[in-house]
């Protein structure tokens, strides 16, 4: 089901963690919440699903406002960070858990806290008890019990932070693959610009209690909207031209020496990092930070690299496509 | 006792040497091995001497023989004979089995009580209070009435509860009766009151321990999973405050069945209990009788105990 916030506000005594926030977010699409901590986000996901009161504004899940509706009454459900399985059940009891609070019988819930945990891969493990799984067992768990009463809208609070980063990009792989499966609507609350890339259809770049940009994510990368959000993504260089306009330049779109073009400025180079497929030069450069040195940095191809190779202290033309700029509102 | 108590302290200290002569040891795992039984010593002799040692005489002395003026180091039953005369008939329940209904009578309404209002009051100052200095505040206030010794604490209902009392007076004043009420005090209900009064806050304190170590995301998940509140009472606070559950009715049972202070000051000294009956045989210098007594409480105690953590592993399964 859609989801739409109006004007979205939270006050917690005198702070404002989230500021009139403004957000449609379409039916079955995967959206994901980035900021750093403190920018509102786990709020607005605590307001959409129920679990943090509004001081003003509105959320709208399907046709209609849902004011103090339960959580069950707006057809949510929330996967916690630290998953929040019940120590005293059993994996089975805790997906079933929800159905026994409905008062569906013993053999009808049981089959299907079975069938959910079949869909997450746990159902071998379906009489374990929670202290006797692994971070990502737990997980899985929690899912299973966050999808078993067959919710319009799956709430996820930072769901892959306490995993290994093995783990964390097989889930991820996972949960694309359940909300395609599912067909539901995500709302995926993270810190990571890589998580929120591989994920969303819509990714909703959070500061402040306020949204500084929400589109796609090829979007989001190729036209930031502000400094802020160049800076968050990474992989971007924001320089402040002499007409006191900012653009972004993606790191890879940076040119060198020969290529670097009539605008070019001199740089030096400061770092030289090696990644394999690429390398990762940082400069200094005078002139493109307004007041004193610009850090910029240049992902270089690992081949052209080897070609006409850095060292460090060296000073050379550092330019841009004007092309790649993109011109970042204040 | 002391004698006892003695003769058995070389042999704790001896038991690091035993392992000594284990030839395949090194020096060091002996070594640490020894300063392992050390370090368990202290705690053992304290068991041993305050523990095992009364127990062990009051088992021995209840198989000795006594007369009107002294005590027979002889081997009998008699003791335990005269504890259960006249049970064999079916038709009329005896004085022992009528003094343990009474006393269990006392100890379930008992542990009803504090259970019902530890709960609550645990419950309370856990969930509902949110600063953590008001929480120790709180808890404090549930102290207070510690500061003052048991015998004054229940002596203090006299006043209030007697023919003339404080609360017969007032809703007499009022005009809410017309003649005292009679069973206010020296009754199975002002016995009750004091044992309730006495012993609440042995339930409130660990059961709110227990409480205070949910994790509050546990209640979210619950209400999110479209439990009310007497649900997730029911199936998540109380199943995890079950083990302070536990502990709080154990110290509530254990209390209540060995009491005679209580039931002897509160009940106008007319009501029996098991307490009471060792502590008359006591005084009547009977102690190998008194002793056999002890002994028989002690196993009707070990078994409440015993079945309800039975129950609460049951209840688990659930």
């Amino acid at each position: 089901m859609d989801v739409e916030l109006i004007r979205l506000t939270k006050r917690y005594g005198h702070t404002t963690a989230v500021d009139g926030i403004d957000l449609k977010v379409r039916s079955g699409a995967y959206c994901c919440l980035l900021g750093p901590s403190g920018c509102g986000k786990t709020t607005t996901l605590r307001m959409i699903g129920g679990h943090e009161t509004v001081s003003s504004g509105d959320v709208v899940i399907g046709p209609k406002a849902v004011g103090d509706a339960t959580p069950a009454e707006r057809g949510t459900a929330m996967m916690f960070q630290s998953y929040a399985l019940f120590p005293h059940l059993n994996c089975r009891d805790n997906v079933a858990f929800s159905l026994k609070m409905r008062g569906i019988g013993k053999t009808e819930r049981r089959a299907k806290a079975l069938a959910m945990l079949d869909l997450v891969q746990m159902a071998h493990l379906a009489e374990r008890l929670p202290a006797q799984l692994s971070g990502g067992q737990q997980q899985r768990v929690a899912l299973a019990r966050a999808l078993v009463t067959g919710p319009k809208v799956l709430l996820l609070d930072e769901p892959l932070s306490a995993l290994d980063p093995f783990l964390r990009v097989r889930m991820r792989t996972e949960l694309k693959r359940l909300q395609a499966e599912l067909g539901i609507t995500f709302i995926h609350v993270t810190h990571s610009q890589e998580e929120a890339m591989a994920l969303s259809d819509l990714v909703v770049v959070m500061n402040g209690g306020r949204i500084e940009q929400a589109a796609d994510p090829r979007t989001i990368f190729e036209r930031p909207a502000t400094a802020f959000v160049a800076r968050f993504i990474g992989g971007h260089n924001i320089i402040r031209l002499p007409d006191a306009t900012e653009v972004a330049v993606r790191a890879d779109r940076m040119r060198l020496g020969a290529e670097a073009g009539p605008g070019a400025v001199p740089a030096r180079v400061v770092s030289i990092e090696y990644q394999g497929t690429s390398v990762h030069v940082g400069f200094e450069a005078d002139g493109l930070g307004g007041s004193g040195a610009a850090a910029l940095t240049a992902v270089i191809d690992d081949g052209a690299y080897a070609g006409h190779p850095l060292a460090l202290g060296q000073t050379v033309p550092l330019g841009w496509d004007a092309a790649a700029a993109h011109r970042l509102s204040a | 006792m002391t004698d006892t108590a003695l003769s058995s302290l070389p042999a704790i200290a001896k038991t690091p040497a035993v392992t000594a002569p284990t030839t395949s040891l090194t020096a060091k795992t002996r070594r640490r091995r020894a300063l392992a039984y050390l370090q368990a010593a202290p705690l053992a002799l304290v068991f041993l001497v305050f523990f095992v040692v009364p127990l062990a005489l009051t088992l021995i002395v209840s198989f000795w023989s006594y007369n009107e003026y002294e005590i027979i180091p002889a081997f009998t039953v008699q003791n335990y004979i005269d504890v259960f005369e006249g049970c064999l008939n079916t038709a009329d329940a005896c004085t022992t089995v009528r003094t343990y209904l009474s006393t269990l009578k006392f100890c379930a309404l008992t542990w009803v009580f504090t259970l019902v209002i530890g709960f609550t009051v645990a419950y309370f100052v856990a969930f509902h209070v949110r600063s953590k200095t008001m929480q120790m505040a709180l808890f404090l206030v549930c102290t207070i009435p510690f500061w003052t010794s048991n015998v004054i604490r229940m002596i203090s209902w006299i006043p209030l509860l007697g023919r003339n009392g404080l609360v017969n007076d007032t809703l007499m004043g009022m005009g809410l009766i017309k003649s005292p009420i009679e069973g206010l005090l020296y009754s199975d209900f002002s016995v009750v009151l004091a044992f309730v009064h006495l012993n609440t806050v042995f339930m409130i304190v660990p059961i709110f321990n227990s409480m205070a170590r949910i994790d509050r995301s546990l209640i979210e998940a619950a209400y999110d999973s479209g439990a009310t509140g007497w649900q997730t009472l029911w199936n998540v606070v109380v199943p995890l405050a079950k083990p302070g559950i536990a502990i709080g009715s154990i110290f509530v049972i254990t209390l209540v069945m060995g009491d005679f202070v209580t039931v002897g000051v509160m009940g106008g000294q007319q009501i029996a209990s098991v307490g009471k009956v060792i502590q008359v045989q006591m005084s009547a210098l009977q102690l190998p009788a008194a002793a056999a007594n002890a002994v028989v409480l002690l196993g009707a105690v070990m078994l409440m105990i015993v079945a309800m953590t039975r129950l609460i592993d049951l209840r688990k399964e659930l």
